[in-house]
């Protein structure tokens, strides 16, 4: 039976680069996916496209080129990776440019495009998932809208001869379920296959988090070396079979609990994961631990796909202040509520506007709110930490001033002040027919 | 005892919603985890972070539960003022929960 390994090489955008070049040249791999695309990324990318029409990737999208482009080209590893953000063109063609300057002209990019559905979903006027509003009514708040494309034209790509695929806005899955689809020829519509090929997808995609990586908890999940995390391959044979494994003496491990807890990391109804592909199925999966670090994952399934896409909508929500200050030693708690006491009254003597608060004490109660803190000790020390919604920047800023003037007209002691403000691109969702996304495949020469 | 002295767990997020895996260390303890962490439970145990329903899905062949809870993480993790806007340190919370060891069950 064939059998490909995939090394999963980043599972957010900043991730460590180290990990990916191990498993570029000690991992066997066949295959090196990169997810670096986070919900709001594409948002935030497209504002900077809007500045600078060359703009608008992955900014370590060179970085990571550079580490991985030379052990790639030597071992013949293919990449897919979501790092061309809101333009997947001019990453490809950075790609490409960077390849042709390490000596490696014979590497074919190829850029995925047409996840940008802004305007389709402006002609249809679609209804948000999360709240009451259509997408019209969004007005000058709205900044992008991209579907969430599935496997198909990654696969494409790689059939159709390109060494690195970059793509925007797909499912994270679909980027480790393309390489599949092109090695083993399977059908789109093979439910199972594409169900089990998903649970690969969805173990790897976060990369370190199936390895140990967010995971340990001393002296009851303890995980060796993290500062030497590795991370993961997945070994998929063409029947969907699946073991999880990761570079021999690397850091970390691999082991049924681990996967477990990633298995479920992000799901909601196990037996409905809707993906573009797929409605795959989780709730049969088994997971056993067949040597060290290695993990067989068997079981997952899936139903027809839906007739519609997911969309990622990105717009400006709101502005955010916020200010924090310090307070140590003998009653720091008691200094510390006088300080939010002085900062909420000071909110309403100055009318400061903001639809939402948050006072909280950093190192006390500010996780989880003081009903569930309500148990907490005394601490050594403690930090005030204020946040406010407001309509514009300018009210933002007074949230995080108002902080600040404690120093020297609040309790005794305080220290460390920080504020800032910022506007919030927020995201919310709409379903798109799935026929009115029209992915394409551009190939860029190097 | 402490839910943290029989199962592990891990919390994502999308959008407002959170979900917290709680998963058995030993399968026998799995029945223990079914009877007791009740969807009511970490609805209860999340008073004033939780605003909406909590559902649970069963998943024996791993021995874990599923927790689903709406309305979970301040108005969605891009937008929400709350310095853990991902609610990542759900999970150890929940840890927190109390389990009545039965009489048959002790060690």
């Amino acid at each position: 039976m064939r059998t490909i390994r995939i090394g999963s090489g980043a599972g957010y955008s900043g991730d460590r680069i180290e990990p990916a070049i191990e498993l570029a040249e000690k991992g066997d791999i066949q295959y090196l996916v990169f997810e670096c695309l986070g919900e709001r990324t594409v948002a935030l990318a497209q504002q900077a496209r809007m500045k600078n029409p060359d703009s608008g990737y992955d900014p370590l999208l060179e970085e990571r080129m550079r580490a991985v482009l030379p052990i790639c080209a030597a071992k013949g590893i293919k990449i897919v990776t979501n790092m061309g953000a809101a333009n997947p063109e001019a990453a490809a063609r950075k790609t490409a440019d960077i390849a042709r300057s390490l000596g490696l002209s014979a590497l074919k990019v190829a850029a995925v495009v047409g996840d940008d559905v802004l305007d389709a979903c402006k002609d249809g006027d679609l209804p948000i998932m999360e709240f009451d509003g259509t997408i019209r009514q969004l007005g000058n708040r709205l900044l992008s809208a991209n579907a969430y494309l599935g496997a198909e034209p990654m696969a494409q790509a790689l059939t159709a001869g390109a060494d690195i695929v970059i793509t925007g806005r797909a499912s994270d899955p679909a980027l480790f379920l393309a390489p599949m689809i092109h090695a083993f020829g399977w059908a789109m519509d093979d439910w199972n296959l594409l169900g089990q090929g998903t649970v690969a997808g969805h173990l790897l995609e976060c990369a370190g988090q199936i390895t140990g990586g967010y995971f340990a908890d001393p002296g009851y999940k303890d995980v060796p070396d993290l500062a030497r995390l590795g991370f993961p391959i997945g070994e998929v044979g063409e029947d969907g079979s699946l073991v999880i494994t990761k570079v021999a003496g690397s850091g970390g491990a691999v082991t049924a609990r681990t996967c477990k807890e990633q298995l479920l990391y992000e799901v909601h109804d196990p037996a409905k994961y809707f993906q573009p592909d797929v409605v795959a199925d989780f709730s049969q999966v088994k997971v056993e631990e067949i040597g060290p670090d290695r993990v067989r994952v068997s079981g997952g399934r899936g139903a027809r796909r839906t007739d519609t896409l997911k969309v990622s909508v990105g717009y400006v929500d709101s502005y955010i202040g916020e200010g924090q200050i310090s307070y140590a030693g003998p009653g720091a708690l008691a200094r510390g509520r006088l300080a939010l006491d002085i900062v909420r009254e000071r909110f309403k003597l100055t009318g400061v506007d903001a639809s939402e608060w948050r006072f909280e004490l950093v190192g006390v109660d500010s996780l989880h709110g003081p009903e569930v803190s309500a148990r907490a000790n005394d601490p050594y020390e403690v930090r005030v930490r204020v946040s406010g919604r407001t309509e514009n920047l300018r009210e933002a800023v007074r949230i995080g001033n108002e902080v600040e003037t404690l120093y020297t007209n609040g309790p005794a002691a305080g220290g460390g002040v920080w504020k800032a403000a910022r506007d919030v691109v927020a995201v919310a969702s709409v379903l798109l027919p799935r026929e009115l996304a029209k992915p394409q495949i551009r190939f860029v020469g190097a | 005892m402490k839910l943290r002295e029989i199962a592990h767990s891990r919390t994502g997020d999308k959008g407002n919603i959170s979900n917290i895996s709680v998963i058995a260390y030993d399968a026998k303890d799995y029945a223990l985890l079914r009877e007791q962490v009740t969807a009511a439970r970490v609805k209860a145990h999340f008073a004033g972070i939780v605003q909406g329903e909590v559902v649970r899905y069963e998943l024996p062949n791993l021995s874990a539960l599923n927790f689903v809870m709406d309305q979970a993480l301040g108005g969605g993790v891009t937008r929400s003022l709350a310095l853990d806007a991902h609610g990542k340190s759900l999970s150890s919370a929940l840890l927190d929960l109390d389990i009545a060891l039965a009489q048959d069950n002790k060690q």
